[in-house]
């Protein structure tokens, strides 16, 4: 998507849910947690873009730099496509604080989160909330700490 | 009549040793008799970070790990990772002779997919050894052909970004047109043995449904999704490579049950020899990789993409939309490495398919799934 449709799907999404604070990043559009769902849904529904396919979902982690810098946070991205109209990708991601990363869940929506949260949430330990069945899926129960996260340290064999 | 017997519900583990579990997958169901009322699947058993070792390496290094995700669908796990780092440097020219050999490549591990597939789906179906051996004998035939082309017939490590890795070796063309040119004969035989066969219809057709509106919403791709009656195939919507040259239909099924999967992907092959036989006939000479995709290989840590880039590169690989995501903070290796796997992806719907069949369906739909746990477990 170029910078000038994030920006015009910026307007759009503006101007139905006036009290919210978008920012484009790239060919990305930040959303504050507390408004994902909210977006979300509007991108379903709204006849314009009607993005039925969660296509992909992830998490990037962000350790702080150390010092006085700013703190850490692990973003999770949303790729989103219209399989009835055959458009996308739009990407969204929202920023959590490294040490309490929680977002709603989006697998009500979209049932193909389902699996997908549970990998972010097991492999960077992003918590969603609201999600039916969050457990870890690709380690095993009882297993420590989340492997994909930058500052995880490899057990020594 | 009053129930005179008291029963209970009884859990049992299909796996995750199991023959039908196509490797290490393992489903907890729990049963009514023989109904299934409840089943989650459990997997990471072959989990080896995939993702991390990925970051851990340039750009160019996780080519032969792509091999090892769908290990029957090397070309296509490759050229998916080539389209995103080719996105991610904001575009690199492929020369006119390498798209040619990506799309042969890519059919032809269609072929090799889909015909394994069935093989695969009737030995689920209690017709052992038989239906197997014949799809691997046409498999073995193309599987030479990536040896002639790559070195290895299985992890083939082909695809780069700007082109391929190595031209095409001499008389691999006339030998592709050959294998092209027998292979309805085969699918005419394996199809009059199988599609109007009594007992396939009986195991097959109203067995784990998928209706349209729950695979699009659960994100199901590729011959599963195109079975339940979405019309939704990436070589189309996104047109990516030289795919739009080609005329080829995309076949759709109207029940979505397991009859309809399998028969989608016996379309599905007719289809991709089409395209093959137009690639062989257009593929023209010149260079397998450009200049700019030949300085990124030769020397993977000079390619450092700006701090903050990103690409989402996906292609319709034979188990559905493989994507790979890239993000980019200006260093030869990536910041984030992420693989968008169709077969795990596709594992979403499995329990909505299996609740109210009996044990031995949950083995054929499974089967008509198609996963391969190097990529659900990544």
């Amino acid at each position: 998507m170029s910078f000038a449709q994030i920006e015009e799907l910026k307007a759009a999404i503006e101007r139905d849910l006036p009290d919210l604070t978008l920012q484009v990043e790239g060919s990305t559009l930040i959303v504050e947690a507390k408004d994902l769902l909210r977006v979300c849904r509007f991108l379903k529904d709204a006849p314009a873009y009607e993005m039925d396919d969660l296509s992909n979902l992830t998490a990037i982690d962000y350790p702080a730099a150390g010092g006085a810098g700013p703190p850490g946070h692990i973003d999770v991205v949303y790729h989103l496509y219209s399989m009835r109209q055959k458009h996308g990708p739009i990407a969204l991601r929202v920023k959590l604080p490294r040490d309490n990363p929680v977002v709603g869940s989006v697998t009500p929506l979209w049932r193909g989160a389902e699996f997908q949260e549970r990998e972010a949430y097991d492999l960077f330990g992003v918590i969603f909330e609201g999600h039916p069945d969050l457990r870890r899926i690709l380690m095993w129960e009882g297993f420590k700490g989340h492997p994909m996260r930058k500052d995880y340290v490899v057990e020594e064999q | 009549m009053t129930a005179t017997f008291d029963t209970q519900l009884l859990e049992i583990n299909l796996g995750p040793q199991h023959p039908s579990t196509h490797g290490v997958f393992r489903m907890q169901a729990i049963l009514d008799g023989e109904t299934i009322v409840k089943l989650k699947p459990v997997m990471g058993y072959l989990h080896r970070n995939h993702e991390q070792l990925g970051e851990g390496m340039t750009y160019i290094a996780s080519f032969p790990f792509t091999d090892r995700l769908d290990y029957f669908c090397a070309m296509t796990n490759n050229l998916a990772l080539a389209l995103a780092i080719e996105q991610l440097a904001g575009g690199i020219d492929v020369p006119e002779r390498a798209q040619y050999i990506r799309v042969i490549m890519s059919e032809l591990t269609r072929l090799v997919n889909h015909t394994v597939l069935v093989g695969f789906l009737l030995n689920d179906m209690g017709a052992f050894g038989t239906p197997l051996l014949y799809a691997f004998r046409e498999r073995e035939k193309i599987l030479d052909l990536f040896e002639a082309a790559s070195g290895s017939r299985m992890m083939c490590n082909y695809v780069r970004p700007g082109g391929v890795r190595e031209d095409l070796p001499e008389g691999f063309l006339e030998q592709t047109q050959k294998i092209v040119n027998e292979y309805p004969r085969f699918l005419d035989e394996f199809e009059a043995l199988l599609t109007d066969n009594e007992i396939i219809l009986q195991r097959t057709q109203r067995v784990g449904v998928l209706p349209k509106e729950l695979a699009i919403n659960a994100s199901v791709t590729g011959p599963m999704l195109r079975a339940s009656g979405a019309d939704y195939d990436i070589r189309k919507v996104d047109g990516y490579g030289i795919y739009p040259r080609f005329s080829f239909k995309v076949p759709l099924g109207t029940a979505g049950d397991v009859y309809d999967r399998y028969f989608v992907r016996i379309l599905e092959m007719r289809e991709s020899l089409k395209i093959l036989q137009q690639a062989l006939r257009e593929i023209p000479s010149g260079p397998s990789i450009s200049p700019k995709g030949l300085q990124l290989v030769t020397s993977p840590r000079t390619f450092r993409p700006p701090k903050g880039a990103e690409a989402y590169g996906r292609i319709e690989a034979p188990k559905g939309e493989l994507g790979f995501y890239l993000v980019s903070d200006g260093s030869p290796q990536p910041y984030r490495y992420h693989v968008r796997a169709p077969s795990f992806i596709n594992l979403t719907v499995l329990e909505d398919l299996c609740l109210g069949h009996k044990v031995a369906d949950v083995i054929i739909i499974l089967g008509s799934i198609d996963i391969v746990m190097g990529e659900v477990d990544r």
